[in-house]
C-alpha cells in the first residue's frame, strides 16, 4: 500500500502549534478580563444606580426619619406574640442571617426532618390555641434561602387571633389588614399568592402605636 | 390551584420559545460557517459587519490576525491554552485576594484546595461551589475572576459547536475557523449584550447591583431575640445582577450568595424567576434553530430540538408532579394540599414566592442545561424529583445542555445514531452529506463515555473511602444519592448540588476538580477533532438510499441513543440511591422532644 501524506486534520500536534497560541491566549484573557470583569460590572452598577436606584441597592425600607428598618426582600425573625411570624429559617447559628444564606438540606425521608417539623407543629399549636385545623406547610418548613420574606395568606390568617389579642386590636381590623396585603400572582399567572411578613408587621405597627408584646389596657 | 401552577410552567416555556426564536438568527450570524465572507446571505451582512466592528479592535490589540484560519489541531490547542491561562489566572487571583483591592470585609486568601476546586469549576463552565460566596470571596474576586470565566467558558462552548458545524458544512477544508475570532465575537457580540439586557431587567426586580457591600440593620422584633444572640442583621449586597445575568445565560450557575437563585437578592420575584429560567434555556434552544440555518436546512435544526424536547417534556411533567405531591413522611397535622390561599406541597427547601411547581421547573431547567443555579434545595426534593434532576445531568448534558457544548454533544449522539442505523440497514452511514467513519466514531465514543466514567468512578471511590462517604449528612439511600449527585454534577459540568454534602476535604475538592477538568476537556477536544475530520471530507450527494435525518423516526432514534447510554450507565446506581429511597418503608416521625 502506498504511503499517503497525512490529511491536514491528522497533522501531529507539534509543540510549535501549541506555543504559537500561548501569546494570544494570555492577551485575550487579559483584554476580556478588563471588558467583562471591570467595565461590565462597573457599567452595570452605574446604569442600575441611575435607572433603578432603590431596587439595585437592596430595596431598603426606611422609617420616616430615614433609619433603615430592613429590606423588602429579606425576611426577619419574629417571635413575640404581637407580631406575625414568618417561616422557620435554617441559616446557621441565628435565623434569617443574610451573611449565611441557606437551608437545612434535610432529605425528604430523613427522620430528622419529620422530627423537626413535628416540633414546629407542636409549637404552632401551643402559640395558636384557637386554631384547630391543620397547619399550613410553609409555617413549619425551612425555606431554601433561610431569608424567605413571605408566607401564604392562610398562614397569616391563622395568626390573626393571637396578634389581635396581644395588641388589643379588634380581630376584624387585623384580618382586613392581612387580606389587603395579599400579593396576587403577576397577571394572574406568575408566582403564588403570598404575604410579606416584614411589611405586614410594619403596617401593623402603624395600626397599633402600643407596640409589640405590650397590649393596650382593656 | 394546581391548574394555576401548570399554567405558570407552560407560560414560562412559551416565553422561552419566543426568546429563542428572536435570538436564533443573531446566534447564527455570530459564527459564519464559510471562510469567504462574500458568500454570506444578505440579511446577515449588516450583523456580520457589526460583529466584526465590535471584535476587531480586541483581536488587533491581542495581536491576532483577524482572518487567520486554524486547523483543528491549532483550534484545540488554543482552547486548551485558554483554559490553562484562565485556570492559572483565577488561582492566583483567589490566593492573593487578601492583598487585592475591593475587599471591604477583609477576607483572607482562599485556602489552596478550595481555590483549586473553584478555579477548575469556573474555567470548565461547571460552577460547582465548595465555598459560601458571601463569606469567602471579595466583590473583586467575584467580578474579576468568576464573572469573566462565566463569559469566556460559555463562549468557548459555543466555539466548539461552531467547529463541529463547520465540519458538517465545509468541504475539503483544512481549517475550521479561528478560535480567537469566534471567542471575541461570541463574548462581546452575543453574550455581553444579552447579559447587559438581562442584568438590567433583573435589577429592576430587585437584584442588587452596588459597590456598597453590607448594611447593618437592627431587627424590628428586637425584643424577641433570645438573650446572647445578636439583635441586628447584616444585609450583604454587591455587584450581583451583573454576575447573575451571565451565570444564567452562560449555563454557568455559580451564585453570588450561598443560597444561589433562592436568595431574594438573586431572584426576588416570580418575574425574575421567569427571566432566569428563560435565560438558561433560550440559548441552547436557539442553538438548535441556528443549526438549521447554518446547514441550510431548517428541518435539521428542528429535528435536534425535537429530540431534546422528547427527552425534556415527559421528565418535566414527572418532576412537577413529584414536587407538588405531599411528602408522606411529614406529620399528619401539616397541611400540604393546594388551595386558593395556600400553595402547599413539600416546601422544605423551597421559597413561597415561587411555589413548588416553578421550583421544579427551575430544577429540571438547571440540570437539563448545564447551568446548575438553583432556586430551591435539590437535597430536600422528593426522592423521585431528585432522581429526575440527577438523571438530566447523567444523560451527558445533551438535553439542551451547556451553551454550545450541549448541542455539540447531541450531534455526537446523532452521529452514533446514524452509524448504528447504517449498520442495521446495511448502508454507509452519512449525516448531512458527510460520511461517518471510524475516526468520528472513536472520537464520538470518547465524548459519550468520559462523563459517565468520571461520574461512576468518582462515586465509587467516595463509597469505598468511609471517611469521605461520611461527607453525606443524610442517612440511608439519600446519603448515597448525595455522593452520586455530586459526581454527576462535576462529571457533566453542571454545578448544582445536593447541598448538604460537605465537600471540602482534600479528596472531595481534588476529585471533583479532576472530574470537572477531565470531562470538560475530553468532550471539547474530541468534538473539535470530529469537526476537523469532517471538514476535510467531500460532501456525498444525496441518494434514494440516504437515511433522512429530519423525520420523527430519526428524532426517536437519537433520543433513544441518549436514553440507552444514560440508562445503561446509571440505572444500577440510581436504584441504590433515589429509587431505594422512594421504596423504603416510611420512617416514623419522632415526636416533639
Amino acid at each position: 500500500m502506498p504511503t499517503e501524506p497525512l490529511p491536514p486534520h491528522r497533522t501531529r500536534i507539534l509543540p510549535a502549534t501549541i506555543l504559537g497560541q500561548l501569546r494570544p491566549a494570555c492577551s485575550m484573557l487579559v483584554i476580556l478580563t478588563v471588558i467583562t470583569g471591570v467595565l461590565y460590572p462597573l457599567g452595570m452598577t452605574l446604569a442600575a444606580r441611575i435607572l433603578f436606584p432603590r431596587e439595585s441597592s437592596g430595596s431598603l425600607l426606611r422609617a420616616a426619619d430615614g433609619t433603615v428598618l430592613g429590606s423588602l426582600l429579606i425576611g426577619q425573625p419574629f417571635t413575640e406574640p404581637g407580631w406575625f411570624h414568618g417561616r422557620p429559617s435554617a441559616t446557621g447559628a441565628s435565623p434569617f442571617d443574610p451573611t449565611a444564606s441557606g437551608g437545612s438540606n434535610l432529605g425528604p425521608t430523613n427522620p430528622a426532618l419529620a422530627g423537626t417539623v413535628a416540633e414546629r407543629v407542636a409549637a404552632v399549636q401551643r402559640e395558636e390555641p384557637s386554631h384547630a385545623g391543620a397547619i399550613p406547610v410553609d409555617l413549619v418548613t425551612a425555606s431554601a434561602s433561610g431569608l424567605d420574606p413571605h408566607i401564604s395568606p392562610r398562614a397569616a390568617l391563622l395568626q390573626v387571633p393571637r396578634v389581635a389579642a396581644a395588641r388589643g386590636l379588634p380581630m376584624e381590623e387585623v384580618r382586613d389588614l392581612v387580606a389587603g396585603r395579599i400579593e396576587p400572582p403577576l397577571l394572574g399567572i406568575l408566582g403564588r399568592p403570598r404575604i410579606n411578613v416584614l411589611t405586614l408587621n410594619l403596617a401593623l405597627e402603624a395600626l397599633a402605636p402600643g407596640g409589640a408584646g405590650s397590649p393596650l389596657p382593656p | 390551584m394546581m391548574t394555576g401552577a401548570w399554567i405558570e410552567v407552560a407560560a414560562i416555556l412559551v416565553a422561552t420559545a419566543l426568546a429563542a426564536i428572536v435570538i436564533a438568527p443573531w446566534l447564527a450570524a455570530v459564527f459564519p460557517m464559510d471562510d469567504a465572507p462574500s458568500g454570506r446571505p444578505d440579511g446577515n451582512r449588516r450583523l456580520d459587519r457589526w460583529l466584526d466592528a465590535i471584535s476587531g479592535p480586541v483581536l488587533r490589540a491581542a495581536g491576532v490576525r483577524r482572518a487567520e484560519e486554524m486547523t483543528a489541531a491549532e483550534y484545540g490547542a488554543a482552547i486548551l491554552l485558554f483554559h490553562a491561562a484562565g485556570f492559572v489566572f483565577l488561582l492566583v487571583l483567589l490566593r492573593s485576594q487578601a492583598v487585592l483591592p475591593w475587599n471591604p470585609d477583609g477576607l483572607p486568601a482562599v485556602p489552596w484546595l478550595i481555590a483549586i476546586n473553584t478555579a477548575a469549576s469556573f474555567v470548565t463552565n461547571t460552577n460547582w461551589q465548595s465555598y459560601a460566596g458571601e463569606t469567602t470571596l471579595s466583590p473583586w474576586s467575584q467580578a474579576l475572576g468568576l464573572t469573566v470565566q462565566n463569559f469566556v467558558s460559555a463562549a468557548s462552548g459555543l466555539c466548539v459547536l461552531a467547529v463541529l458545524v463547520r465540519g458538517l458544512v465545509r468541504r475539503d477544508s483544512p481549517t475550521v475557523g479561528s478560535f480567537w475570532r469566534d471567542l471575541a465575537r461570541a463574548t462581546l457580540g452575543f453574550l455581553l449584550p444579552l447579559a447587559i439586557l438581562l442584568g438590567l431587567l433583573l435589577a429592576s426586580q430587585g437584584v442588587v447591583q452596588s459597590f456598597a457591600t453590607a448594611i447593618d440593620v437592627p431587627l424590628v422584633d428586637g425584643d424577641g431575640v433570645p438573650a446572647g444572640e445578636k439583635a441586628t442583621r447584616r444585609i450583604v449586597t454587591g455587584p450581583v445582577a451583573s454576575q447573575v445575568a451571565i451565570k444564567q445565560l452562560g449555563t454557568n450557575g455559580g451564585g453570588y450568595f450561598n443560597a444561589n437563585g433562592a436568595h431574594p437578592f438573586e431572584n426576588p420575584t416570580p418575574l425574575s424567576n421567569l427571566l432566569e429560567i428563560v435565560a438558561m434555556l433560550a440559548i441552547p434552544v436557539a442553538g438548535c434553530l441556528a443549526f438549521g440555518r447554518w446547514v441550510g436546512d431548517r428541518r435539521q435544526g428542528r429535528a435536534l430540538l425535537a429530540a431534546m424536547a422528547v427527552l425534556f417534556l415527559p421528565f418535566l411533567a414527572l418532576i412537577v408532579h413529584f414536587e407538588t405531591s405531599p411528602n408522606p413522611a411529614l406529620p399528619r397535622e401539616v397541611d400540604q394540599s393546594a388551595s386558593v390561599d395556600h400553595e402547599g406541597g413539600p416546601l422544605e427547601g423551597k421559597e413561597v414566592r415561587f411555589g413548588p411547581a416553578a421550583s421544579a421547573l427551575f430544577a429540571i431547567s438547571t440540570t437539563a442545561t448545564s447551568c446548575g443555579a438553583v432556586n430551591a434545595l435539590h437535597d430536600s426534593f422528593s426522592p423521585l424529583g431528585g432522581l429526575v434532576a440527577m438523571w438530566m445531568m447523567q444523560l451527558g448534558e445533551v438535553v439542551f445542555g451547556g451553551v454550545g457544548t450541549g448541542l455539540a454533544g447531541l450531534i455526537a449522539y446523532t452521529l452514533v445514531a446514524v452509524f448504528v442505523a447504517g449498520l442495521m440497514v446495511g448502508r454507509s452511514p452519512e449525516y448531512l452529506g458527510k460520511k461517518i467513519e471510524a475516526r468520528e466514531m472513536k472520537m464520538g465514543m470518547i465524548v459519550l463515555l468520559v462523563p459517565p466514567i468520571a461520574t461512576l468512578l468518582g462515586t465509587a471511590s467516595a463509597c469505598v473511602l468511609p471517611a469521605e462517604a461520611a461527607a453525606a449528612p443524610n442517612p440511608g439511600p439519600h446519603g448515597f444519592s448525595e455522593l452520586l449527585y455530586a459526581f454527576s454534577s462535576a462529571g457533566n459540568n453542571n454545578g448544582s448540588a445536593f447541598g448538604g454534602l460537605s465537600a471540602t476535604s482534600p479528596f472531595w475538592t481534588l476529585a471533583l476538580a479532576a472530574a470537572m477538568l477531565v470531562s470538560r476537556l475530553l468532550t471539547m477536544l474530541p468534538l473539535v477533532a470530529i469537526g476537523g475530520s469532517l471538514a476535510a471530507k467531500r460532501t456525498v450527494a444525496e441518494s434514494p438510499g440516504t437515511l433522512p435525518t429530519h423525520t420523527p423516526l430519526f428524532v426517536l432514534l437519537v433520543a433513544g441513543a441518549v436514553i440507552l447510554v444514560g440508562a445503561l450507565s446509571f440505572v444500577p446506581a440510581l436504584a441504590l440511591g433515589p429509587i431505594a429511597e422512594a421504596l423504603q418503608p416510611r420512617p416514623i416521625a419522632e415526636g416533639p422532644s
